[in-house]
């Protein structure tokens, strides 16, 4: 996703307001405390740039509901991803483990748009290399379609079916000055 | 970022910058268990050294490694240059290998711009004579930024030998390119012919008289006295340039407890530098070492990783 700061609305069609998001990242919170059956040895880990606020925003309403304070961080996935050599290299984005570490824990990723599942893989490696978690899920806002690896999403905010010439656009307050999802051909 | 790194003119300040951020990821990623990012895989970088090196060649043979390069040591001395074979056909030799970076070092200033022209593998100069020597200028901004927070505006000494510094070079280039506000001091033989043209065109000042200099620094770079490039007297004894140009624990008083002290190494205790100065609290000399593999993979990474050319 392109990583712009832009005030001005994006052109296409909403296709989730900052209620919608709201909504979705809460039912997504219920999902991973029902799923995990609690709040126990859950890390979150959000892959930049704007996994991590939504992994942050997950965090938030599980300590509403659970009272618990669940681990977030950021697993950044630049040097692994597989189309390194097609592009100027790119700079790092931090990777940020909470004290704590993976090893043993349930490690749910958190991404804003899952398209190719190539971030993912990506994510899975980068993982590997900071330890060995118990389970692995993956939580993301938004789900297009268009796998190219066999890589699924355990939690998802809305399947939103595209044309790969469409180009799906996620915008959090957080860093963007403006929220929402927008799709445009 | 241009496709070599010879010089510290192909380093803008953006690329400084940049070079510097990924540099911090790559120092969280020495804590770490696994040493190993992927991002080189297959690529195969060669250390060419014609001089002695331990730090420089092992820093950047970690660095290649731990970006999951293949990374080749090959020293002049038991290679086919001592048989007599000239710099270019050695070089030649090895491109045809198939290499996609050549980290170069070679007694003669400008030999890594010259093999630049002759290969299409990345060069990276790790120093050549008494020309340049970038990746230490750029470990030693690294360090001395993440200590001071900023650069602009600090005054920063750098004192020693600069007649045969490479370092000294790169990192006026630097520094000033940083912001910084750089003296250099050395004693009158040292000092390199031609350095007030240059010192006034670019921006640094020179001086003769460590002791007026110290006292405003707010950080200090020893350099090395490099006894095998000099064959005839530049100063009358080891025991007169330490009164006049050492780091001593008198001057260490001076400078209190808060300026940090560099040096590239290797360091001679007791001339340059006391020991007092090299094992205090606030010398960054371990510091720079760790730092220099962070730096050498951000560099290494941002030359290689990108579009194959």
């Amino acid at each position: 996703m392109s990583a712009e700061s832009d005030a001005v609305a994006p052109e296409g069609r909403t296709v989730l307001e900052p209620g919608d998001i709201a909504r979705a990242l809460t039912r997504i919170s219920h999902e991973i405390l029902e799923r995990n059956k609690g709040a126990g040895d859950l890390v979150l880990l959000g892959i930049p740039s704007r996994g991590v606020p939504l992994a942050r925003r997950i965090a938030a309403r599980i300590k509403d509901v659970e009272g618990v304070a669940v681990p977030v961080g950021a697993l950044d996935v630049t040097m692994y991803r597989d189309d390194l050599r097609r592009h100027p290299a790119r700079s790092p984005h931090p990777t940020d483990v909470p004290p704590g570490g993976v090893d043993g824990r349930t490690v749910v990723l958190v991404d804003d748009v899952l398209y190719s599942g190539r971030t993912v893989r990506s994510a899975l490696d980068a993982l590997n290399d900071l330890g060995r978690p118990d389970v692995v899920r993956l939580a993301v806002l938004v789900d297009r379609g268009h796998r190219e690896l066999p890589i699924r999403a355990d939690h998802v905010g809305k399947n939103l079916p595209s044309a790969r010439t469409e180009r799906v656009m996620v915008r959090l307050a957080d860093v963007d000055d403006l929220e929402g999802v927008w799709i445009s051909s | 970022m241009k496709r070599h790194l010879l010089s510290i003119d192909d380093v803008s300040a953006d690329d400084a910058a940049t070079l510097f951020a990924t540099a911090a990821e790559m120092h969280d990623v020495q804590k770490r268990q696994v040493k190993k990012l992927p991002a080189l895989r297959g690529r195969t970088i060669i250390n060419l050294f014609f001089e002695d090196s331990t730090r420089t060649r092992s820093s950047f043979e970690i660095a290649g490694k731990w970006l999951s390069a293949d990374t080749i040591n090959i020293a002049a001395k038991g290679s086919s240059a001592s048989k007599g074979e000239s710099l270019r056909d050695t070089v030649l030799t090895i491109a045809a290998m198939g290499v996609d970076a050549l980290v170069m070092r070679h007694p003669a200033s400008g030999a890594a711009l010259q093999v630049s022209q002759w290969v299409d593998a990345a060069v990276l100069n790790a120093g050549d004579g008494t020309h340049e020597h970038p990746t230490q200028a750029l470990l030693d901004a690294y360090t001395l930024q993440r200590r001071l927070g900023s650069l602009e505006g600090r005054h920063v000494a750098i004192v020693g030998d600069l007649t045969h510094s490479r370092v000294f070079r790169s990192n006026v280039k630097l520094l000033t390119k940083l912001g910084a506000e750089v003296t250099v001091v050395a004693p009158p033989t040292l000092m390199p012919s031609g350095v007030g043209s240059w010192s006034a065109e670019a921006g640094f000042a020179t001086a003769y008289d460590l002791d007026e200099v110290l006292p405003t620094a707010d950080a200090v770079m020893m350099l090395r006295v490099q006894r095998e490039r000099m064959s005839g007297g530049f100063f009358p004894s080891a025991r007169e340039y330490t009164v006049g140009y050492g780091l001593t624990r008198d001057r260490l008083a001076v400078l209190g407890p808060d300026v940090p002290i560099c040096h590239p190494g290797p360091m001679n205790r007791g001339l340059e530098i006391a020991a007092d100065a090299a094992d205090a609290a606030q010398s960054l000399v371990l510091e720079q070492v760790s730092a220099g593999v962070a730096v050498r993979m951000a560099i290494l990474y941002h030359l290689l990783a990108g579009d194959d050319a």
